[in-house]
């Protein structure tokens, strides 16, 4: 059995919303480089939904997969169901991931969730 | 290999005839084999591998030091897995280790090896070639002061064995291991070199197979397989390493072309086949990913790759930092390799590591300048 799943190859081969938003209304970036893995997720959000969704990402093959697969199910969705997203929604979309491999998921569901704090913080100010 | 599986398949302890021609099958390897390095067919032992090797050599000494009391061991920072975590248990069982500083170059000094020895040194084991960054160690000088100081001289020389000239007798070197399969022999199998005198003790106990240091019956398709890869590979040594080095002074000059990038271990004191670059901002293992997208196939120290939370311990010894050490990327190359190929290696590293480079986060703060470049 190979290392990943098709659908992670795929997404780590063909990324989605790779790139940055300039005048993004929420940005989180999660993990270290000491780590060796770094997500950072930019947000447009009008009326709480998700207008646009990017990310750039410093890491494996997974990591690069969980972000591109996390921008992919919160694209478009109102902010309330954004707030839902879990690792495990994110590595079931992807048709699973090793084991070792998880926290790849984990780091991109804190990456959404840091983004949408800041959304938060700076609606707030 | 095939001939002898399916042809000479007789178990060499038996007495019948096509189990005497067994017999005579692995001692003609063992002397192949012992006379590419410089031995006497007594000192081979064949093995699994060079893990294996590395064990049993390693506890050998230390068992023959702790009869005498002495309880401290050399070796170096970069050494594999199979050396350091032997080591780690020897240490449990109450033996002192000493991890000699490899340097920003990869090559460790004779002088420290020196300095570093003991009223209670038993042993002092180095690698002969580093396997990630294929630094060529000095091993005939430490092989001088350990017997200036009588202190017995192991070396892990599975990436040294078949590539380079390795003679046991002239590099004074008591203990060696290597494995087939890193020239061109199949995987599992391995021999230890130890010089006549030297009481190994057992991994393995059980039958008479080894004269007695490794029982269990021979894997003679393998052992056969293995002298004959090295027969081939010694015959043709110099002519190989001749083309394998400029091959490989090509590719590190083309990637040493890729901005903030860095070679690892020394350029010249290096095996011929043997390249290793960090290049910031990017990850190891999905650079590997695409390469072999691309039909390159090739490993890297990141984390990622490693399966743990550090890079490769190799990269950290030389002084690379955990950022730049999960950006490595490792190529050995074989005779084979075409010059057409080095240049399409140089230009998919190239394009793979700008792609990479394209949407990383640590990429972006260092082209920006909010994080100071490293390499």
């Amino acid at each position: 059995m190979a290392l990943y799943s098709e659908k992670v190859m795929e997404h780590f081969r063909n990324p989605r919303n790779v790139g940055v938003i300039e005048d993004a209304d929420g940005i989180g970036e999660v993990g270290n480089a000491k780590c060796g893995d770094i997500m950072k997720m930019y947000l447009k959000i009008e009326d709480d939904i998700i207008q646009d969704v990017k990310f750039e990402t410093f890491g494996c093959g997974s990591a690069i997969a969980s972000s591109s697969m996390a921008t992919e199910l919160i694209k478009g969705k109102p902010v309330s169901e954004a707030m839902k997203l879990t690792n495990k929604a994110v590595a079931e979309a992807l048709d699973g991931l090793p084991a070792y491999k998880m926290h790849c998921s984990v780091l991109a569901e804190e990456a959404i969730q840091a983004a949408l704090e800041d959304w938060r913080s700076k609606k707030q100010s | 290999m095939l001939s002898v599986i399916r042809e000479n398949y007789g178990n060499p302890s038996s007495l019948y005839s096509l189990g005497q021609k067994a017999k005579e099958t692995l001692e003609e390897a063992r002397q192949a084999v012992a006379g590419v390095i410089g031995a006497e067919p007594e000192e081979i032992l064949f093995t699994s591998g060079g893990s294996e090797a590395d064990n049993q050599a390693i506890r050998s000494a230390a068992a023959l030091g702790q009869m005498k009391g002495k309880k401290h061991i050399i070796s170096s920072a970069f050494e594999h897995h199979a050396v350091l975590h032997t080591l780690e248990k020897l240490k449990q069982e109450g033996f002192e280790i000493t991890l000699l500083d490899v340097h920003e170059n990869g090559i460790i000094r004779p002088e420290e090896v020196e300095a570093a020895i003991r009223e209670d040194t038993c042993l002092v084991t180095i690698m002969y070639a580093n396997n990630e960054i294929g630094t060529i160690q000095p091993i005939r000088e430490i092989g001088k002061v350990c017997k200036k100081h009588g202190v017995l001289f192991h070396t892990d020389a599975v990436q040294a064995v078949g590539h380079i000239p390795v003679d046991v007798k002239e590099d004074g070197i008591d203990l060696l291991s290597a494995s087939a399969h890193k020239f061109h022999g199949p995987k599992g199998v391995g021999f230890l070199y130890a010089r006549k005198g030297i009481r190994l003790t057992n991994l393995i106990e059980g039958g008479a197979q080894e004269r007695g240091k490794r029982a269990g019956t021979e894997n003679v398709p393998g052992i056969a397989a293995m002298a004959a890869a090295l027969q081939e590979a010694a015959g043709k040594l110099e002519e190989n390493a001749a083309k394998l080095k400029e091959k490989r002074d090509r590719l590190i000059q083309g990637l040493a072309s890729i901005p903030h990038s860095a070679l690892n271990g020394d350029a010249e004191q290096r095996l011929p086949g043997n390249v290793n670059f960090c290049f910031e901002g990017i990850e190891g293992e999905s650079l590997l990913l695409l390469l072999d997208d691309k039909g390159i196939e090739a490993s890297s120290g990141s984390a990622c790759t490693s399966g743990s939370l550090d890079p490769s311990h190799v990269l950290l010894a030389i002084g690379r930092v955990h950022d730049v050490a999960h950006g490595s990327l490792r190529l050995s190359i074989g005779e084979e390799l075409t010059d057409e190929d080095v240049e399409y290696i140089i230009r998919s590293v190239a394009e793979v590591v700008e792609y990479l480079r394209s949407f990383s986060p640590i990429w972006r703060d260092l082209e920006s300048g909010k994080k100071p470049h490293i390499l």
